[in-house]
């Protein structure tokens, strides 16, 4: 007859959660919980999600918590499992290292001790003092039992790697429990019943509704804030998915002042934020102080860490100016704000983004070096691979202010203008990038300045080159130049004036580009070239022309048509013909700014922290001693005028093997009797 | 290794004088820089005095190789008499001592080193595997003077740029490379098993692979300025901690990967025997775990003092955590349930595996915090 063994359900579970098998599945299915929240981007914008996965699959993830796995019900469950099987092991484990710790086995017979794998036997009784010595050097405690005319010594070191283990387990559970602290488990626990919703609008902070406020006596929060200079704040902002929560502070945080140091390579050195902490009530000051990256201050029981920094609407002004009329008006603004603006029939919102002040650049390797040519390549990168300090030719392009212009269907062109001019070898330039894609890199133009520097002459020539009510009279004086030189004296001078006129209507209606679209329809191909060689010069000495009428009508004397001059002019071609794919027709010149600087704080409350560092000082001891020390057991039996020594260990590997001999050399007396 | 390394009447009068030697040389580092230094820059230099005193009287190779190590980078800061420009034009500089010139010797000693430890193998020629073992010691030498150097230099380009040489992904691969030849080189000689060398030292090889490229490639060697959350002295502890368990880690599974030849018959009369192979995969892991586990809490608590808390689930704390789990479960079942054998072996290899993907896949595939190592 068969029976069942019958195991109660209490004890089925129990031998589970204790065991090792279901530890070690937790722990897997812990790493893959992991690998996935790594795989994935945790906590992102929703829509972002939305965007990447599809309507379908967000409909999935969302649920299971895969953009937040480190915080899911799922997940913090395994980890309570985990603690729940490790707080079993212990307590199964502890009595019998207790039990092990203590006892000396003092009980042990010669049979138990032969049947060692470590025993060795001689004749004759060792001093017993002797030995006792030994034994105190050798680190070892010991109890010695005398019973029917036989001694034994009983002896043991290393009890600490027992201990090592009840350490190393413990801590990981003190560990859970201050990480457990220190999460977000209460609040999300009050999210589960209703208590607390996270806001998901984009609402002015005292707008915010008190189910989404978390008073000041919250236990543990981390939580941001950005305060512009001279701003301050008595809230800080905790994400929580696709929401926030508005944590108020136990004092008020003030911006002072927030500092900004670079290396002479450009890269950034130092951010320091000076900062204020004043009393929620009365606005004393509780303390003052200066936060800096790894230098966090601690008020209160918060401490407050520098976590970003930016722009914190500095007010801008530019120069406008109108590319289809050339006039030039003055425009004030702020950063990172919006305005309208009216270009043209047109209307436009001015999106302004950073002001950056330090734009420092890798202009790439200086032209020295790269001109030499008697330095071969190979040569040069042995030289390089020795040499620790990089030769980069770095340059401060100055303050640039990036800003988008939206049209009313909303459809944005992104600037990057500068306000310093761009040195190329002693010709200066304004610079403007513009970009239709933020995807996509900025386009530059290079606007010539003229000899006081300044925009005006290139857009005079400008506004005189594209109005078409000039182009007979530049057309008339660049024949009539043509036929002077006599360079063209086979051609009809009103021929010639014709095509001129031509060339710059052509020009007119976009450019290079434009012109050479002209080309391509109406000449044949094997004259293209040579045609438009012709077109070019022809161009190239009616600009000449043209800032000769733009500076008469304005009053101004002619320039000289020296090779700096006619640089410009070139440029000006250039960049003219540039600002065809310029988007809207404005082109906004910085010139001037008040800095604000803005600095992001995450401030953290944290009373898991000690109790965390407290485990892992005991993860670490009990890590030390359950690898680093080892139990040893030694037992001397002296009976009958005959010796037998005995060793046990937790680990036996070659240290054990000498440990023995050492042992067995120095105790048993000279004549080696039976020796394993 | 605790009570015998402390037993001070065991100590020979040689380990005395090492230990002279260094506090000496602590007193020194102290009387100069102490200006400079804060109390956790004071309390490390003490630290690192003991623990040095204690590495050399617990292997004594150390005892030698420290000194002459000390000695090497010392001529060389000599020789640069203050001026980084000497780097290129002083002989001995240019060709031996200044810091790349020491990481291409480090490199050249290396590859030397593994082609005769394989030599030395195959044909079973312990001359070969001498030579092998002595190119090793070289080439730790030049690693460890040239970060020496390497860390003098910094200062050199700006009072504000030098730092210890921990900072970046290329100073690091020479720390790997340090580190896990010396353990190779301590456990060759204490189970009197050098042919392991074949394998330990094709790891390295590769991590000397990749110094090359970066260094030709990329220009990877140039030092520069510490961004401002690294400039903290939790560097200085946490990376080379770290290091020590990725370097045990490679190490082991290198002789994972002997293990499984041997229990395949391959190879079997010319490397360790299976037992010995397994033993010290065990030892290697084992050392490798408990530093892993130091520098992981070390990572926390500089995490918290940077970043704002103690762990933020970011992409390198995760997977250090996924790596520290791993390792975890590998000595539980080797310790408690007894495994020895291929799964172990398996396991280790596989080890690197996901070892590999925290130190370097992190940082390339993954965004985070923790972005200093990029490629």
């Amino acid at each position: 007859m068969k029976t069942r063994r019958y195991i109660p359900f209490r004890h089925a579970l129990y031998d589970l959660l204790s065991s090792m098998r279901f530890a070690i599945s937790l722990l897997v299915v812990l790493s893959i919980a992991s690998i996935i929240g790594t795989v994935l981007k945790q906590n992102e914008p929703y829509s972002n999600y939305h965007f990447e996965f599809g309507d379908f699959w967000f409909s999935i993830f969302e649920p299971i918590g895969l953009f937040d796995v480190y915080h899911a019900g799922w997940f913090l469950g395994i980890l309570g499992f985990l603690v729940v099987s490790l707080s079993l092991c212990i307590y199964r484990h502890l009595p019998g290292f207790v039990r092990e710790i203590k006892s000396y086995r003092a009980s042990a017979t010669a049979n138990s001790l032969q049947l060692m794998q470590h025993h060795a036997s001689g004749a004759g009784t060792p001093d017993q003092a002797a030995v006792l010595a030994h034994l105190k050097t050798a680190g070892f405690r010991w109890k010695i039992r005398d019973e029917d005319g036989a001694v034994l010594i009983a002896a043991k070191r290393g009890s600490w790697q027992k201990l090592g283990y009840f350490f190393a387990h413990s801590a990981m559970i003190v560990i859970f429990v201050g990480g457990l602290m220190d999460g977000n488990l209460p609040l999300k626990i009050r999210e589960l019943f209703g208590n607390k919703v996270a806001e998901t609008r984009d609402l002015p902070q005292s707008k915010v509704p008190p189910q989404s406020r978390l008073d000041a006596g919250n236990g543990s929060f981390r939580g941001n804030v950005t305060l512009a200079e001279g701003g301050g704040a008595d809230v800080v902002f905790i994400n929580s998915g696709n929401g926030y929560f508005v944590q108020e502070l136990p004092f008020v945080l003030k911006l002072k002042q927030f500092h900004v140091e670079h290396y002479s390579t450009g890269q950034p050195k130092k951010f320091a934020s000076d900062i204020e902490v004043l009393d929620r009530v009365s606005g004393k000051r509780i303390t003052s102080g200066t936060v800096e990256v790894n230098k966090p201050l601690v008020v209160d029981g918060v401490a407050i860490y520098q976590s970003s920094f930016g722009d914190g609407g500095s007010g801008l002004t530019f120069a406008r100016w109108d590319l289809a009329t050339g006039q030039k008006t003055a425009l004030a603004g702020r950063s990172q704000a919006a305005q309208a603006i009216r270009i043209g029939n047109d209307d436009y919102t001015l999106e302004t983004g950073d002001l950056r002040v330090f734009n420092i650049e890798n202009m790439g390797k200086p032209a020295a070096q790269t001109s030499t040519v008697a330095v071969s390549q190979l040569e040069q990168t042995l030289q390089s691979a020795r040499s620790v300090k990089a030769d980069h030719n770095l340059r401060n392009l100055g303050p640039s202010i990036q800003f988008k212009l939206r049209d009313s269907a909303g459809q944005a062109t992104e600037y990057l203008n500068y306000l310093a001019p761009f040195n190329d070898e002693g010709t200066l330039y304004l610079v403007t990038g513009m970009r239709r894609a933020v995807s996509d890199a900025f386009a530059f133009v290079r606007i010539p300045l003229d000899d006081a520097a300044e925009v005006d002459t290139f857009q005079r020539l400008r506004a005189t080159l594209l109005d078409a009510k000039n182009w007979p009279e530049i057309a008339r004086r660049t024949a009539d130049k043509a036929f002077k030189d006599g360079a063209f004296s086979a051609t009809n001078h009103r021929e010639f004036q014709a095509v001129a006129q031509n060339v710059l209507q052509q020009f007119a209606l976009g450019g290079f580009p434009a012109l050479e679209r002209f080309l391509d329809a109406k000449v044949p191909k094997e004259q293209r070239q040579n045609v438009a060689q012709t077109y070019l010069k022809i161009l190239q000495g009616a600009a000449i022309d043209a800032m000769e009428l733009a500076q008469q009508r304005a009053g101004l004397p002619t320039l000289t048509m020296d090779a700096a001059h006619y640089r410009f002019l070139m440029d000006s071609l250039v960049a003219n013909s540039a600002l065809f794919d310029y988007g809207p027709p404005v082109y906004l010149q910085p010139t001037g700014f008040t800095e604000v600087k803005s600095s992001g704080f995450q401030l953290t409350r944290s009373p898991g922290k000690n109790i965390v560092y407290l485990g892992s000082i005991l993860l670490v001891l009990g890590i030390f001693c359950m690898f680093y020390v080892r139990e040893e057991r030694l037992w001397l039996r002296m009976a009958g005028g005959r010796t037998l020594i005995a060793m046990s260990s937790n680990r036996r590997n070659r240290d054990f093997d000498r440990e023995f001999e050492r042992h067995r050399d120095a105790l048993l007396p000279q004549e080696p009797g039976d020796a394993a | 290794m605790t009570a015998a390394t402390l037993n001070l009447r065991s100590r020979s009068p040689f380990d005395f004088a090492f230990a002279v030697l260094m506090v000496i040389a602590c007193g020194i580092a102290f009387a100069r820089y102490n200006p400079y230094m804060d109390y956790y820059e004071q309390a490390i230099l003490l630290g690192a005095t003991l623990a040095l005193i204690a590495f050399g009287w617990f292997w004594r190779a150390m005892r030698t190789f420290l000194p002459v190590c000390a000695l090497v980078a010392l001529t060389g800061i000599y020789i640069y008499q203050g001026d980084l420009a000497r780097g290129q034009t002083a002989f001995w500089l240019k060709y031996m001592l200044a810091s790349q010139s020491l990481v291409m010797w480090m490199c050249v000693c290396f590859f030397l080193a593994t082609a005769m430890f394989w030599l030395g193998m195959l044909r079973r020629s312990a001359t070969a595997l001498s030579i092998g073992v002595g190119l090793t010691w070289a080439a730790a030498t030049a690693a460890l003077s040239s970060a020496l150097v390497r860390w003098y230099e910094s200062y050199l380009i700006g009072s504000d740029v030098g730092h210890i040489p921990v900072s970046n992904l290329y100073e690091v691969f020479v720390l790997f490379c340090l580190i896990t030849s010396l353990m190779y080189l301590y456990y060759a000689a204490r189970f009197n098993a050098r042919s392991m060398g074949a394998f330990v030292l094709l790891v390295i090889s590769a991590a000397v692979g990749f110094i090359l490229w970066y260094t030709f490639d990329r220009q990877a060697h140039e030092i520069q300025p510490l961004i401002p959350a690294l400039q903290s002295w939790w560097m200085k502890i946490h990376v080379p901690a770290n290091f020590i368990g990725y370097g045990a880690f490679a190490l082991s599974a290198m002789l994972g990967v002997a293990q499984l030849l041997v229990s395949r018959g391959i190879l079997t009369t010319r490397l360790p025997s299976y037992d010995t192979l397994g033993e010290v995969m065990y030892k290697a892991i084992s050392v490798g775990f408990l530093f892993f586990t130091i520098a992981t809490i070390l990572g926390a608590a500089w995490a918290a003092d940077a970043w704002g808390g103690y762990w933020s689930w970011d992409p390198k704390e995760t997977w250090a955590l996924i790596v520290w789990l791993n390792y975890a479960a590998w000595l539980h079942v080797r310790l408690v349930k007894g495994w020895r054998g291929e799964v172990l072996a398996w396991w280790s290899v596989v080890g690197l595996l996901v070892t590999t993907f925290a130190f370097l896949g992190v940082n390339m595939f993954l965004s985070g915090l923790h972005s200093y190592g990029g490629l």
